[in-house]
């Protein structure tokens, strides 16, 4: 079990809980074992320091140096190409598509009901086909 | 004395109160650790009357101001020197914090003497508080994050069960053990 994600200076967060919750952030220091200083001027995140608990790491990282400005920051993020990065990975992809699943109306459930139905027929059809 | 929410660091001056023999008392200054501004006079008082025969009713409190931290975006090394009363004895003590303001880590520090040593705040005296360069520190913990480069994973990441949620899963029953590593 070797780890791939660390706690470090440029290392890009989800905050999952909290006003900021489902922004991204990145860690611009460290205060001790429990909680890190981050910041998200291209996200809406302010500059505060918040525990472990309340982050998710990422996969990515930013070349950054400790106590960055925000603009340097800002500058950095559109190098690295965070956000696209980040909208393009399947864990962005699924909470999106939880969201949506969980923003549906009426009329949108019954359209994936019947697409559901499409389907699974068109599934059904194919193993007769093999089965025969 | 409470402490309630965090702390706010005060500096109050007073003076015994003007008379016909010293119509010009000398006045003193204290930096006051408290959370409200009721709290840092009353405070004043209390450490007055033990530095010098001064006392809230042949005394007059001339200023109460307070100081807010010069620089709250960066992380800084404190230093603070204390005097508390245990069970059996008083004694000084020397601990170090990390924090973004000097009163965030006097809360911290109040906190953690809670905690580590049951002493209620009302035992506690601090006596001097020091912004430290990293080189300066003592404890090995401040030490180890005051580094370059610091780094490190979070190994087992559980869910808080203060929040509502399951510790480990958001089932009662599950059929797979949770998984902690979240790379």
């Amino acid at each position: 079990m070797v780890f791939k994600r660390y706690v470090e200076v440029g290392r890009v967060v989800l905050v999952n809980y909290g006003p900021d919750a489902g922004k991204l952030a990145t860690i611009i220091d460290i205060v001790d074992q429990n909680k890190c200083l981050i910041d998200g001027p291209s996200t809406g995140v302010a500059r505060q320091v918040i525990p472990y608990g309340r982050i998710a790491l990422t996969d990515l990282t930013v070349k950054i140096s400790r106590n960055a400005r925000q603009k340097s920051l800002t500058a950095a993020w559109t190098e690295a190409d965070v956000l696209a990065k980040w909208e393009s990975s399947s864990w962005a992809k699924k909470l999106a598509a939880k969201k949506k699943r969980a923003s549906l109306n009426d009329f949108d459930r019954f359209k994936v009901m019947v697409a559901r139905k499409q389907k699974s027929s068109i599934i059904a059809k194919k193993m007769k086909e093999i089965a025969a | 004395m409470t402490v309630a929410g965090k702390m706010r660091q005060y500096q109050v001056v007073g003076r015994k109160a003007a008379t016909e023999d010293n119509a010009n008392p000398e006045a003193y200054r204290m930096i006051i650790f408290a959370p409200n501004a009721v709290i840092a006079k009353s405070k004043f008082w209390y450490y007055m009357h033990q530095f010098r025969k001064m006392k809230k009713t042949t005394g007059e409190i001339l200023d109460c101001v307070e100081l807010v931290e010069k620089n709250s975006r960066i992380i800084k090394n404190y230093g603070i020197w204390l005097r508390y009363s245990s069970r059996s004895g008083t004694h000084n003590m020397y601990r170090e914090y990390r924090d973004l303001t000097l009163t965030g880590a006097v809360s911290q520090l109040y906190n953690e003497m809670a905690g580590r040593h049951r002493t209620r705040p009302r035992s506690i005296q601090i006596i001097r508080t020091a912004t430290l360069a990293a080189s300066e520190l003592k404890r090995p913990n401040g030490m180890q994050f005051a580094k370059r480069n610091v780094k490190f994973p979070l190994p087992h990441r559980v869910a808080s069960a203060k929040r509502n949620v399951k510790a480990l899963s958001d089932k009662t029953f599950t059929t797979n053990r949770p998984t902690t590593f979240l790379g």
